[in-house]
């Protein structure tokens, strides 16, 4: 049994232009001790997934599954006060921005702190060396003096570090991080990154880890999952998607990458933009930009299909995943 | 120090500074900044720009790299004449620009502009998109107003934005457009440099190749010089015709794209490209784990700024100070780059 079972989830907001489904009937099933990785563009819904998962999500958003499931205990149906008791203890989570993620007004040991003293209910002694010992692990020098730091003295990786301090302090089987490395330097990056899957191999936790960068989804996950409009476009392994990518919109994304344009002087590009509230279209989501799309895929919502070793969103998966894509450029 | 590809790129060769092709030298820019430590403690001095050289021809793209703290946007704002450099020379087409009077200092901008890095702050939301880019237009010349309008929807098309919404204003634009809009801005008036900082950084994948496939279409047909400050190598390894890799506000690897991306010779540049996530296995470099974080540039390390970091130093580095020297067709800061291979 999968540790996080989630079929067919929705996440609507009502605005006043009307209701938007930002996610749009998700299946994500996470194991214990899997690195599960979700890629999209700006509004594809990956982390209004993830605050669904967690529980956060304000009034205005409203959640719909057929299934919830995480560790065999129902979270749909669970009171607020018990799935109160999971977030941040048995589920935890990584935000983007270090910097505006920590209260400004609170040193970083008592915001560690806070989180054993709520759920471990540690107390004293015990409790700062607990809180020294997370920070020794997650690679900060001189933990005992940093406990009386405030954020703004700390850089923007070594807040991160205190992020994913907070986040494991109660030893969480899954952990999801939210575009974890995103405003930092490559070389910090590199570090939180080799840090996040240390911790996850340590600890056997799960981790999701939501990204719009493909490199760092390619040298992280296990298993990728590509959004798109709020849909999943493409699941598979990691290996197997990057080389063969069977999704029309993958194949568009890979090849737009410039690594993979070594030699050409133009970049492949993807015609148009994301559908917004407004022009959701009528059949497959990615029909308008997608250049293999025919009179079917613009009536019909196709389903998602098995092929290969996972599961594509499309009538007429890739053969030859971004050589077909490429060649009509 | 003389072979031809070093007197493009190496900016201790100033024999060769009658080369029309170049459109903007920097020689030894520095630029200082005092800053308060407290009240009673005397000021300390942050070396924002510590001696950077440069030369960029028309239609090529020069891009620096370096983490945030490296000095890519100080060089940025003295390149525009935003602020002027403490000391050095700022060259464009061979004129100086340092100590020029206002009015020849107005003259002289109109030759560099710049895009900036988020397309979300740096376009007024109170204008439209017509009297964002014919603003340029009213303040450095005196074409009248039918002229200017029809300079900004001419400049519209040239960006693949439709003409048409030359009176909307910049939130009914996407992200990809926007940055359009702030490229068709910069182009106003000609200029024959355009400084880029971090230009598509904020921008998704596939909009990202847009707006460079837009930059790199338009620096062919203008003929324009580009000065690509980022820090995503992937993409500086597409657009670019040399590198400046900084560290600390100093240059530590200069030289043509090929050379360095190829053959890094600063341990700095290897940790970069190592450190740089690559979605093809087969281009992923041997991992040079990075060490520790940038150190605080009031308080810089002596020696080589980056010895703390480098798995490879020395003693030597912690005593002595590298100079920016040739190797190996590039100009590297290391003592010991003839060993990196």
């Amino acid at each position: 049994m999968p540790l996080l079972d989630i079929k067919n989830l929705s996440v609507e907001f009502t605005t006043r232009a009307g209701t938007f489904r930002a996610v749009d009937g998700i299946d994500l099933t996470v194991d214990e001790g899997e690195v599960v990785g979700i890629v999209g563009e700006s509004g594809s819904g990956k982390s209004v997934t993830s605050l669904a998962v967690m529980g956060l999500l304000g009034s205005n958003g409203r959640v719909v599954a057929d299934r919830m499931m995480f560790g065999g205990r129902d979270l749909l149906t669970m009171p607020a006060a018990q799935r109160r008791k999971i977030t941040g203890k048995d589920v935890a989570m990584v935000f983007q921005e270090p910097m505006t993620s920590l209260n400004p007004c609170f040193t970083v040991g008592f915001q560690i702190m806070e989180t054993l003293r709520v759920h471990e209910g540690l107390s004293g002694k015990a409790l700062r060396n607990r809180a020294i010992a997370l920070l020794e692990q997650v690679g900060i020098p001189a933990p005992e003096t940093r406990l009386s730091a405030f954020p703004h003295q700390l850089s923007g990786g070594m807040n991160q570090r205190v992020m994913i301090a907070i986040a494991i302090a109660c030893n969480p089987r899954l952990l999801v991080a939210d575009e974890p490395t995103t405003a930092l330097d490559v070389t910090i990056q590199k570090q939180i990154l080799d840090l996040l899957v240390q911790l996850q191999r340590e600890r056997g936790m799960a981790l999701i880890l939501i990204t719009h960068d493909m490199g760092v989804v390619a040298e992280t996950a296990q298993r990728v999952v590509v959004m798109y409009a709020g849909q999943v476009a493409e699941t598979r392994p990691v290996h197997s998607l990057f080389e063969r990518p069977r999704h029309p919109y993958t194949g568009a994304l890979l090849d737009a990458l410039p690594e993979r344009a070594l030699g050409k002087r133009r970049l492949p590009t993807i015609p148009g933009m994301v559908p917004g509230i407004a022009d959701r279209p009528a059949g497959c989501l990615f029909s308008p930009r997608c250049r293999f799309a025919d009179a079917r895929c613009r009536a019909e919502r196709p389903a998602l299909f098995d092929v290969d070793d996972g599961r594509a969103r499309c009538f007429y998966p890739l053969p030859d995943g971004h050589l077909a894509a490429g060649e009509a450029l | 120090m003389s072979t031809q590809t070093e007197s493009n790129i190496g900016p201790h060769v100033f024999e060769a500074a009658a080369d029309p092709s170049v459109v903007l030298e920097a020689r030894n820019l520095r630029k200082h900044y005092a800053v308060k430590r407290g009240a009673f403690k005397p000021l300390a001095t942050v070396k924002a720009l510590d001696g950077v050289s440069f030369r960029l021809q028309a239609g090529k793209t020069l891009a620096v790299v370096g983490e945030s703290g490296c000095g890519k946007s100080t060089l940025a704002r003295s390149v525009t004449m935003i602020e002027p450099p403490s000391s050095g020379e700022l060259l464009y087409d061979g004129r100086e620009v340092v100590g020029r009077s206002a009015a020849e200092m107005k003259e002289l901008r109109r030759t560099v502009q710049m895009v900036f890095q988020n397309p979300y702050g740096s376009l007024n939301p109170r204008k439209t998109v017509g009297s964002i880019l014919t603003e340029p237009l009213v303040i450095n010349t005196a074409m009248d107003k039918h002229e200017r309008r029809e300079r900004a929807v001419a400049m519209m098309g040239k960006v693949g934005l439709r003409p048409d919404q030359v009176d909307r204003y910049p939130h009914m634009f996407s992200g990809g457009q926007r940055q359009r809009i702030a490229i068709a801005r910069a182009l106003m008036l000609n200029p024959r440099v355009v400084v880029a900082d971090e230009p598509v950084s904020a921008l998704d994948v596939s909009i990202q190749a847009q707006v460079l496939n837009l930059m790199m279409d338009l620096q062919e047909e203008l003929n324009l010089a580009y000065l690509f400050i980022s820090h995503d190598l992937s993409v500086v390894r597409h657009i670019a015709d040399s590198l400046m890799v900084m560290y600390l506000g100093k240059p530590v690897e200069h030289g043509a794209k090929d050379v360095v991306f190829t053959r890094p010779r600063h341990p700095y540049t290897r940790i970069l490209l190592a450190a740089t996530p690559r979605v093809n296995p087969d281009l992923r470099v041997d991992r040079v784990v990075p060490k520790g974080e940038l150190p605080s540039p009031l308080n810089p390390p002596p020696g080589c700024a980056f010895h703390k970091r480098c798995p490879f130093a020395t003693e030597r580095c912690a005593a002595e100070v590298p100079p920016l020297r040739t190797v190996d067709e590039r100009l590297v800061a290391c003592h010991y780059a003839e060993q990196m291979d």
